[in-house]
């Protein structure tokens, strides 16, 4: 095939998946209230989107949320993963098994079935953010069990008993030890939650408190609405989820290609 | 009883965790799908969904726009990793980056700038929904097939390809015979990624302005009448669905990565 054909195909894929997303970030720095009616340069949806309370308080409710349950499922995940690891092959299968459920249900199953079991089963209260905790951990630990158990497969196995003959302790060996060759893992598994937290939408709005809101499930409930300064000004904190994700992939892979360019 | 720390003692907190939040749940969902609202057992839920044209009709629409998005998906995502993965630029890995960039993006947020885009060149979205679901669905779910068939593709013995074309094959054959069925796992796990989020994510035709329904939106429309038993019978209807689909597309080899993972 030519070559130029390649990049014409690319170009109009990238274009696919960023038009949008750009020329939303175009707007929201007008005044603008609907794309395609141009308009006078304005920071509004900026300031809208900082001084409001409502749109603050969901904003980091949002990540608090997120960043709690990520480490109680990178605590619980790679606890987790190092038991099985280290137990008999029939129950590592069985928890790996067990592990295997959330990652290939659907989240409106998994969402669904813990609400029925913590608030019409055992009566929990959804003021409680118990339920949607334990819907958010559910939904992340797995990702972190999956992301340290290749690390531990990989891991020098010998050093543990090395240090044992040396007179550590079984828990300082894992600490000094296996811990430091799992930690990559580890990290991935962290960061891997915190996105899926800040992504979710179906376990959030089963299981949160009627007054909570995520962004997922505030931005859905928006566009339904008609109010129209906090809809462009979801537009601005699209904008800026959109730049700083682009800053942190870009960092991690330039890091990435330095690590490799060294090796 | 006094439990020694060992090892795999570690991993007691989350196979606790994984019996309570996971197992338990489905446990549950099988109670509530065949019983009704007094507790007594019935197969009504079952017989319900299989004789209403609605639920009925619902399922196959599902298939409908999870078949049809997959379709695009893949004649989209195909390209893209291959030219990709077999050029020979350095940037590549920061191109391909590119494209699963957006993947890292809050769904609903990104879901917006699509209907704003949509909104401007249709006028009203209503006109379209299956288009519309489609382009929705395609737009948010494109990275996670190209990232799988790109790291097949990538992953291949160039080797294999000079051995091919020095036996005589011309590039089409090559294609053919060695690349196209070598990167077929990716292929597999990336239909598995599409096809089973594109039958439950609603909110995608909600944000749509949609009024048409996929089974996740059948879920959500028990949540909302309090109708446990009916909501449970659609969501292990949903679970067999995605136990039948993992089934067929995980493949031999994904099997032994995992260390002989049942699913």
């Amino acid at each position: 095939m030519k070559k130029g054909y390649k990049w014409v195909f690319l170009s109009l894929v990238l274009l696919f998946l960023y038009l949008p997303i750009v020329v939303l970030a175009i707007y929201s720095f007008t005044d603008s209230t609907s794309i395609g009616v141009i308009r006078n340069f304005s920071l509004q949806n900026y300031i809208n989107l900082f001084t409001t309370p409502e749109l603050r308080n969901m904003i980091i409710g949002t990540f608090v949320l997120a960043l709690v349950s990520a480490t109680i499922a990178t605590i619980l995940g790679t606890l987790g993963a190092i038991g099985s690891f280290y137990s008999k092959q029939k129950t590592s299968n069985a928890i790996s098994v067990m592990n295997q459920i959330p990652v290939i249900n659907a989240d409106v199953v998994t969402g669904f079935s813990i609400t029925i079991l913590l608030v019409v089963v055992l009566k929990v209260s959804k003021d409680s953010f118990i339920p949607l905790l334990a819907g958010h951990v559910t939904l992340c630990a797995p990702f972190v069990y999956l992301a340290v158990m290749p690390k531990l497969i990989q891991m020098d196995s010998g050093l543990y008993e090395v240090a044992l003959d040396l007179g550590a302790t079984p828990a300082r060996a894992l600490r000094q030890i296996v811990f430091p060759q799992i930690l990559p893992g580890v990290i991935s598994g962290f960061l891997l939650s915190t996105t899926l937290s800040l992504d979710d939408y179906f376990i959030t709005t089963y299981t949160k408190p009627a007054t909570f809101d995520t962004i997922s499930t505030y931005v859905v409930n928006a566009t339904k609405g008609s109010q129209t300064s906090t809809k462009t000004a979801l537009w601005a904190l699209a904008t800026v989820i959109f730049v700083l994700v682009i800053v942190v992939v870009l960092a991690m892979n330039i890091k990435a290609l330095r690590a490799q360019d060294h090796k | 009883m006094r439990i020694h720390f060992t090892r795999k003692n570690l991993g007691i907190p989350y196979v606790l965790f994984l019996l309570i939040f996971v197992v338990m749940p489905l446990l549950v969902l099988f109670y509530f799908a065949f019983t009704n609202g007094s507790g007594e057992f019935t197969l009504t839920n079952l017989t319900d969904f299989f004789t209403n044209p609605n639920t009925l009709g619902t399922l196959f629409y599902s298939f409908a726009i999870a078949a049809t998005t997959t379709f695009f998906c893949l004649i989209l995502a195909y390209p893209v990793a291959y030219f990709l993965a077999t050029s020979k630029l350095k940037a590549r890995s920061v191109i391909i980056m590119l494209f699963v960039l957006p993947m890292w993006i809050n769904f609903s947020l990104r879901i917006t700038a699509l209907k704003e885009i949509l909104t401007l060149i249709q006028g009203n979205l209503a006109f379209y929904p299956f288009a519309n679901s489609v382009i929705g669905m395609t737009y948010d779910f494109l990275p996670f097939m190209i990232l799988p068939i790109y790291t097949a593709i990538e992953k291949l013995d160039p080797a294999l390809i000079e051995a091919a074309k020095d036996l005589g094959a011309g590039d089409k054959e090559t294609f053919l015979r060695i690349t196209l069925p070598l990167s077929l796992p990716g292929v597999m796990s990336g239909i598995a990624m599409v096809f089973l989020p594109s039958m439950t994510n609603y909110v995608v035709l909600d944000m749509l302005y949609n009024s048409t329904f996929i089974m996740g939106s059948l879920i959500s429309s028990y949540f909302a009448a309090d109708n446990w038993n009916g909501g449970s019978m659609i969501a292990l209807i949903l679970l067999l669905i995605i136990c039948i689909f993992t089934l067929l597309t995980t493949t031999k080899e994904e099997d032994n990565k995992d260390g002989g993972n049942l699913l």
